[in-house]
Order: structure tokens, then sequence, then C-alpha cells
């Protein structure tokens, strides 16, 4: 489990962003979090609850928005949404493929902050 | 004074840290003609089985080292050294993963130039591993054939993430009834066209195949500068 250390890193960027806006209170997180990026949504939330306590983002949010993982379908020529992570295939055409266009986001983007 | 929430945008991968440090890592392989292979797998997958006697192999052909990430309660450096390779052990305490900087760190000392292939053996973990780049040229995953056909389907991240596959102790595979042809099923399924190798470091099966594979990256990293 390394979702401890992902959120201190998470509070990290947010903490250094926010101070580059002045003397700022951060109120929410904004993130972008893919399939394939290795990090489970609830345990990285429950991580970052305990990871803010006494830091400068202590009582902000994380608000979490999840992407769908992408797949370029070399038989269509289009971007697809594979059936699941364990089927990396075209769902229009059923074609394998491994290039995965999106899906490995662990992506800060943006912040709350209050004056 | 403004009471109301401002949102300001900040698109900065979260691992940015690890990301460009990663990065500098490769190019200074690159430069140094050093080819890095990391491993990832379960624990008790026979990593270090199979590192001890990659690293034997290889030794009589190149310059090969190795790191190797243990938790504090391991040590698998010590058995490692039996290959007469250099080995260096990265103790990770509590942290279930290797990040780039723990690899710079470990490399103080050495001299890259004189190495021609470096194998870095992750900590045994499915899961964290994947976050990380390290700098590798390959990211090596092993799943042996105890753990059963289904392991790629639980752990698609890091399948997904890796470059190549490798089954391990192949030798033990009709004792536990180890569908192969399954086990090929799930992991071109997670990671489609990945190149996979069977393998067993105690009888040397597949041994063949997988240093050829090896020794054909590393070629052409050193013919590459
Ligand atoms: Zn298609």
């Amino acid at each position: 489990m390394h979702e401890l250390s992902i959120a201190l890193s998470i509070i990290e960027g947010a903490s250094s962003e926010a101070s580059r806006h002045g003397d700022v209170k951060v109120s929410a997180v904004h993130l972008k979090l893919g399939p394939l990026s290795g990090v489970v949504k609830d345990a990285l939330l429950f991580s970052f609850e305990l990871a803010c306590e006494e830091t400068a983002l202590e009582g902000s949010r994380l608000v979490i928005e999840e992407v769908p993982v992408l797949v370029f379908c070399p038989n269509c020529k289009m971007e697809r949404t594979p059936p699941s992570i364990q089927q990396m295939c075209c769902p229009v055409c059923g074609e394998w493929t491994p290039q995965v266009v999106q899906g490995h986001e662990l992506e800060l983007v943006a912040l709350e902050i209050c004056e | 004074m403004n009471t109301a929430p401002r949102l300001i945008e900040v698109r900065q991968n979260v691992l940015k840290k690890n990301d460009v440090l990663a990065r500098a890592l490769r190019q200074r392989f690159r430069d140094a003609g050093v080819c890095v292979f990391s491993l990832v797998s379960s624990p008790g997958a026979g990593k270090t089985t199979l590192l001890e006697k990659t690293l034997t192999e290889l030794r009589r052909r190149c310059h090969v080292a190795a790191l190797v990430g243990d938790l504090a309660t391991e040590n698998d450096a010590a058995r490692l050294a039996r290959s007469e390779a250099p080995v260096k052990q990265i103790i990770t305490g509590t942290v279930c993963h290797l990040e780039a900087a723990m690899v710079e760190q470990a490399l103080e000392g050495w001299n890259l130039e004189e190495l021609d292939c470096l194998i870095i053996e992750n900590v045994g973990n499915l899961v964290c591993p994947s976050s990380y780049d390290l700098g590798e040229a390959l990211r090596i995953v092993l799943m042996s054939v105890t753990e059963g056909e289904d392991k790629p389907l639980k752990y698609p991240t890091i399948f997904n993430t890796s470059d190549v596959a490798v089954i391990t102790k192949i030798d033990l595979a009709e004792a536990v009834e180890f569908d192969l042809k399954a086990a090929h099923r799930s992991i071109q399924s997670v990671r489609p066209g990945m190149q996979m190798f069977e393998v067993s470091a105690k009888t040397g099966q597949g041994m063949d195949e997988w240093l050829e594979l090896l020794q054909s990256r590393i070629a052409e990293t050193v013919f590459r500068i």
C-alpha cells in the first residue's frame, strides 16, 4: 500500500502551488485518476485525510475525477474504452491493442483556494 | 475580502519528482551505454533465484551488476553475491516499492561507464511498483506457476505497465496443474502482444531464450553509443 506516500506527494505539490498565490487557504484539491495509475481511490481518500492533519492542507477535500482507459484501435483508427483493464481490446471490433492513450493519470488538476 | 473559493489550475503529475529523476537516470544510463532491466513480482515468485542464475550467466559475457530492493527483514543481496557480480542492497524499510531517488542514491560510487548491464530487483509486490518509473529500459514482470494462471487478471496494472512477462518455476507446472495456455491468454488480455518467457532457474529450462533476450538488448544499448 503506497497511497499514503502518494497522498504526501499530493500535499507537497498542492502546498507549494498554493504558496505561490500568497497567504491562501486550500479548501479542495482536484485530482485526475486513471485505472492504470496503480492507485486505489478509496485508499487514497482515506490516506489523504490522515496525511493532511497538521499541514497547511488540514481540512481540505480531495476531489477525485476518475478517467476511463482509452486505447487506440488500429483497426477502427479510433480511440476507444476497452471492456475492462483485464481486456485491452476494442469494444467495437474486438481487436486487441497495447496502445494505451489514457489511463495512467495521477494528476493534480486544480486547487480551490480562499483568500 | 473575497470569501468565495477561487479555482486555480495546476496540471501537474503527482509523481513529477520521481518522473523527472527517472528520465534523468534513463539519459545517464543511455549515455554510459548501460542496459537497465527491472524485475517485479510477488514475494516468492522466484525472482532472486532467477536473478542469481541470470547474473552468473551474464557475468561470463559482459559487465553486469545488480541493485536489490529489500524490506528491512530480507537479505537477498548476500545470496546474490554468490554470482560474483557486484550487488548492492537498497533497504526500503517500510516502503513497499523502489523509487528513482533510491536508485540514484544506490548508484553513488559506481562507475556506470564500466557496466554493460544493470538489473534492478524491486521489492516483492505487484501493486505499488507500477506507479514508479526507475529509468529502466525494460520492466520485466515475473509470475510463478504456483501463483495461478489468473495472476495477470488480478494485477492488470503491473502487467500492463511491464514490457516482458516471465513465467517462473516452469518445472513445477505439471505438479500444480498449471494451465499454460490460460496463463498466456490472461497475459495477452491485459497486455496484448507482450513478449513471454517460460523458465526454470532450477532445471535451466527456457533459460537460453531468456538470456538471449537480455543479451540482445544489452548488445543494442552498447552498440548505440
Ligand atoms: Zn476497433
